[in-house]
């Protein structure tokens, strides 16, 4: 198969197993299972808690006559009454109509680089050394913990060419504003802070650069891509001026195209007395190659629950690393974890600092993740784990490219890094299939739905791989082949692609708009009764 | 199914027919492939015809329905005999309830020979029935009578007129675009995306479609030819929108382009200076402006506003002039007027290049939801002042105010 072109490829690919192809014929579980709030009987019971012996309650009375007044309650609690194989049966039931985060390929989810988390971590905060630690303990009596933090945060100063850093944010778009709480004070105490105060991001940067500037007070400016699709320079140089804060920006874009006149931004802001701040939320395609401080930025941030391995969300929980310059260390949130001699301390004596952003340490269980993960990869491991999701990418942009319908906008002719904006456009066009339908139909094959854009939508019809290091070259294909099949279904019968999914717990939820409605979005059991079921 | 997810579907949307109406211009757009800048009246239609051009509103017509015989089961289609709509449903497999009637209207062949023009000579069947702006005026009341839920046209800015003309804001109307001059906020991207929409609003998912009022705007066609533009605002017309059909409704949905409306008035409020006159163009997103300030806008007219009152209404050049001699502290505040772009030249003449150049440059304020600029695809926004000297002045970047706090910076070009 040495001479096939990518369009004989992916042809190949594109077939169920059983015709030759890669394609699994998944059928996923479906249970038709009640709400828990709509099961049980009464007196039913999972745990029964002994009451009190006698003597002791002789010596130290009732146990309600604990409870301060005003903190009971006067009726019982609304909660269904089951046992616990109920309880277990019901939620295994939910369990196997989700698509599970080890089950299916998430290379669907591009910008949120979705790479395997080793099992071995999960013993290391599961553990009795870990989990058995108390927030109020004594800092002398934590030595390991401080030390792993403290040691984290050097290797991400490292990978960065950053001073100084903090790890308390329990995200992100949390340390993202940080950063915007850090740089506000920054002018603050230069007296400046009447006179700055517009932000200024890009489109293809995430939302929350421009969201928590505003958070922050911040006027925020957006700078559209030229047509190469580089934030236009023009524009940012005509954005910015004396009232400038700094900017808040991503490299490379949700396009996957980096920038490589980046630092000439940073000195425009820098010409101008303003700041310049770099999300890498996602670093996995400039790991160990670009740092931010050698472009010139004045801080930036990792997600350490995207490009240091640890799981996302209530897997997590998520982990925002903040590094930044000497200049800008004294306004870092308190605690900032030290070092003197051998031991490690909480240094709350920061009279500068912003403040707290978190309570205790933050989510310290996706720091010890991430620095397990450090350690096992080492340096020239980290670089290969950039080298790796590079070369994915573009193995997988070569099979994409061969599909009909699928175009790829800006920057023709040059490589992306780690992900993707592509665009089924023509797809659309042609068949009346887009991205929305397309989504829904790849779960059929057992692969996670794909990540579409963030709003608003630039490129038309868009969807965002990100195959990271994770994934093997038949898993690449594999993904490839379900857009391929995709494709094809859309050109012979649109209309069996638009009815989509077939093999799925749940048909197509046609009122998504009822989501955007607080009058018709339902979140608790309270809101669906009165909403949904009309119920007082 | 699970119980409760069964529960948050749609009620069953089957029950319920609906009627589509559907006016095709089958003249529209002639002009535009020989360069003739319009298709009004018998005369270009046949200048363009010796030039060689197809009449492909038809076409485009009979791809917007083909896309929606997908729901023919649920809808109705309504229409005006042959060209005008008939012959297009039937070919996409439409049974049309016809209404009009063609008898006794002599065929274009016919009419021409009696002026003495050689048709044959043009080499194309001319075996059809030459409709006119009041033929799409009276075809469009018809089908408001008929009560029709939506109404497809495929023409141009002149056939959108007529539509507005006839029937004003009352009932939906999609367009197709079909004709020459495409200045109007009316037409789906594409004759496939019309129909996709119309689908989607008769019958798949109506409640994913919200309606907005879209810019009717016409340029006088004689003047276009001479290289001379002047468009002119002539009202509103109702238009569907979806998500992923219409680039203006992708931000954060349909909700939130009414919400991101909202916020650009409030951003615009929140930074005038009391002692400052407010100049406002026209349109849907100034209005918004007025109305949080509680005052009525002349959608399609220039408004002045001072210390939050009303200090002209429907102004012209000579009022907005008469108005900066006595508050010279002012401030212009327009938007997108259109589909193509213009912030300056069109539809808004009134504030003209003596109006701006008084006012000052530093004192424009363009306003636009960051949907309605990605719409542009691109595109830079545009002015034509008639003033060369200042529309370059007008170039450069903007920075758009395009919600609470929020700034995008935009290409201005010519």
């Amino acid at each position: 198969m040495k001479d096939e072109t990518p369009q004989e490829k992916v042809a190949r690919l594109g077939r169920l197993r059983r015709d030759g192809g890669v394609l699994h014929d998944y059928q996923a579980p479906r249970w038709d299972e009640p709400f828990i709030m709509e099961q049980g009987s009464p007196g039913e019971r999972g745990v029964l808690v002994p009451l009190a012996e006698d003597d002791v309650t002789a010596a130290v009375g009732e146990a309600a006559d604990y409870i301060p007044e005003g903190m009971s309650r006067a009726a019982a609690p609304d909660l269904p009454e089951m046992s616990q194989y109920q309880v277990l049966r019901h939620y295994l039931r939910y369990s196997q109509m989700t698509l599970g985060m080890d089950l299916g390929s998430d290379i669907s989810e591009g910008t949120c680089t979705m790479k395997y988390s080793p099992k071995m971590h999960e013993e290391l905060i599961r553990g009795h050394k870990a989990a058995d630690l108390h927030p109020w303990q004594d800092e002398e009596t934590m030595q390991g913990l401080l030390a792993i933090v403290y040691e984290t945060g050097q290797y991400l100063k490292s990978i960065s060419g950053m001073d100084a850093f903090t790890l308390q944010p329990g995200g992100g778009s949390h340390a993202v504003f940080t950063n915007a709480c850090v740089m506000r004070r920054y002018f603050e105490a230069k007296g400046e802070l009447d006179q700055r105060n517009e932000m200024i991001t890009t489109i293809f940067s995430h939302p929350c650069d421009a969201a928590t500037p505003m958070v922050a007070g911040f006027k925020v400016i957006t700078v559209m891509p030229d047509e190469n699709g580089y934030p236009d320079l023009a524009a940012f140089k005509a954005a910015v001026s004396e009232k400038t804060v700094g900017c808040m920006i991503t490299n490379p874009e949700d396009t996957g195209i980096y920038n490589p006149q980046i630092d000439k931004y940073v000195e425009v802001l820098h010409e101008a007395g303003a700041l310049a701040f770099t999300d890498q939320a996602n670093a996995n395609g400039i790991l160990g190659f670009a740092r931010a401080r050698d472009a010139g930025f004045d801080a930036c941030h990792f997600n350490l629950h995207k490009t240091f391995s640890s799981p996302h969300g209530c897997e997590g929980p998520a982990t925002g690393a903040y590094l930044c310059t000497d200049e800008l260390a004294k306004y870092l949130p308190v605690p900032l974890v030290t070092k003197v001699g051998d031991n490690y301390h909480l240094d709350y004596d920061r009279p500068e600092s912003i403040g707290r952003v978190r309570g205790f340490l933050g989510n310290w269980m996706g720091v010890i993740r991430a620095y397990a993960w450090i350690r096992t990869m080492g340096p020239e491991g980290l670089k290969e784990v950039a080298e790796i999701s590079v070369l994915n990418n573009n193995y997988l942009d070569n099979l994409l490219m061969a599909v009909k319908g699928v175009s790829r906008p800006y920057a023709e002719g040059h490589r992306r890094l780690d992900q993707v904006r592509y665009s089924l456009e023509q797809l659309k066009e042609d068949t009346g299939v887009g991205t929305e339908a397309l989504r829904d139909r790849m779960v059929d094959f057992g692969i996670q739905s794909m990540w579409m854009s963030h709003h608003p939508w630039v490129v038309p019809e868009p969807f965002t791989p990100e195959p990271c290091e994770t994934y093997s070259k038949d898993d690449l294909d594999e993904w490839a082949a379900v857009i391929k099949k995709g494709s094809d279904e859309a050109y012979a019968d649109a209309q069996f692609v638009l009815d989509a999914p077939h093999a799925q717990p749940i048909e197509q939820m046609r009122r998504t708009e009822a989501m955007e409605d607080p009058k018709e979005w339902a979140f608790t059991w309270r809101a669906y009764k009165r909403k949904i079921l009309k119920q007082k | 199914m699970g119980l409760h997810l069964a529960r948050l579907q749609e009620e069953d949307p089957e029950a319920e027919v609906k009627r589509l109406g559907l006016i095709v211009n089958p003249v529209a757009g002639v002009g535009g492939r020989v360069g003739l800048k319009g298709s009004d009246g018998a005369e270009i239609l046949r200048r363009a015809l010796e030039l060689g051009a197809v009449r492909d509103a038809p076409r485009r017509a009979w791809l917007a329905l083909e896309r929606l015989a997908r729901v023919r089961d649920h809808v109705e289609v309504v229409t005006w005999p042959a060209e005008m709509g008939e012959d297009e449903a039937r070919a996409a497999g439409f049974e049309p309830r016809v209404l009009g009637t063609f008898c006794g209207r002599p065929t274009w062949a016919a009419a021409e020979r009696d002026h003495g023009h050689d048709v044959a000579a043009l080499g194309v069947a001319g075996e059809f029935v030459l409709t006119s702006p009041a033929d799409t005026e009276q075809a469009a009341r018809d089908l408001v009578a008929a009560g029709v839920d939506l109404i497809l046209f495929a023409g141009g800015d002149g056939t959108a007129r007529n539509i507005c003309n006839a029937v004003g804001a009352g009932v939906p109307v999609i367009g197709v675009p079909a004709g020459v001059k495409i200045h109007s906020a009316v037409y789906a991207t594409t004759p496939a995306a019309a129909g996709d929409v119309a689908a989607l609003f008769l019958h798949e998912r109506p409640a994913a479609v919200r309606l907005r009022e879209g810019e009717v705007m016409d340029i006088d066609e004689e003047a276009f030819r001479e290289n001379r533009v002047s468009a002119q605002l002539f009202g509103y017309l109702s238009v569907p929108y979806a998500r992923g059909l219409t680039q203006s409704a992708k931000a954060g949905g349909v909700a939130g382009e009414e919400r991101a409306l909202n916020d650009v008035a409030t951003e615009v409020i929140r930074d005038m200076s009391p002692g400052a006159l407010y100049i406002l163009g026209p349109g849907t997103t100034t209005r918004t402006i007025m109305t949080r300030l509680g005052l009525e806008k002349t959608l399609l007219g220039v408004d002045a506003v001072l210390g939050g009152a009303l200090a002209g209404r429907d102004v012209t050049e000579e009022g907005l002039l008469r108005l900066l001699q006595a508050h010279p502290a002012a401030h212009i505040v327009v938007t997108v007027i259109g589909g193509q772009g213009h912030i300056f030249g069109r539809g808004n003449q009134q504030i003209s290049a003596p109006v701006i150049r008084r006012v000052g440059v530093a004192g424009i304020t363009v306003i636009a939801t960051q949907t309605k600029l990605l719409s542009l695809e691109g595109r830079p926004l545009l002015v034509d002042t008639g003033d060369p000297a200042l529309d370059a002045e007008l170039c450069g970047y903007a920075k758009v105010v395009t919600g609470l706090g929020e700034r995008t910076m935009y290409k201005v070009g010519l």
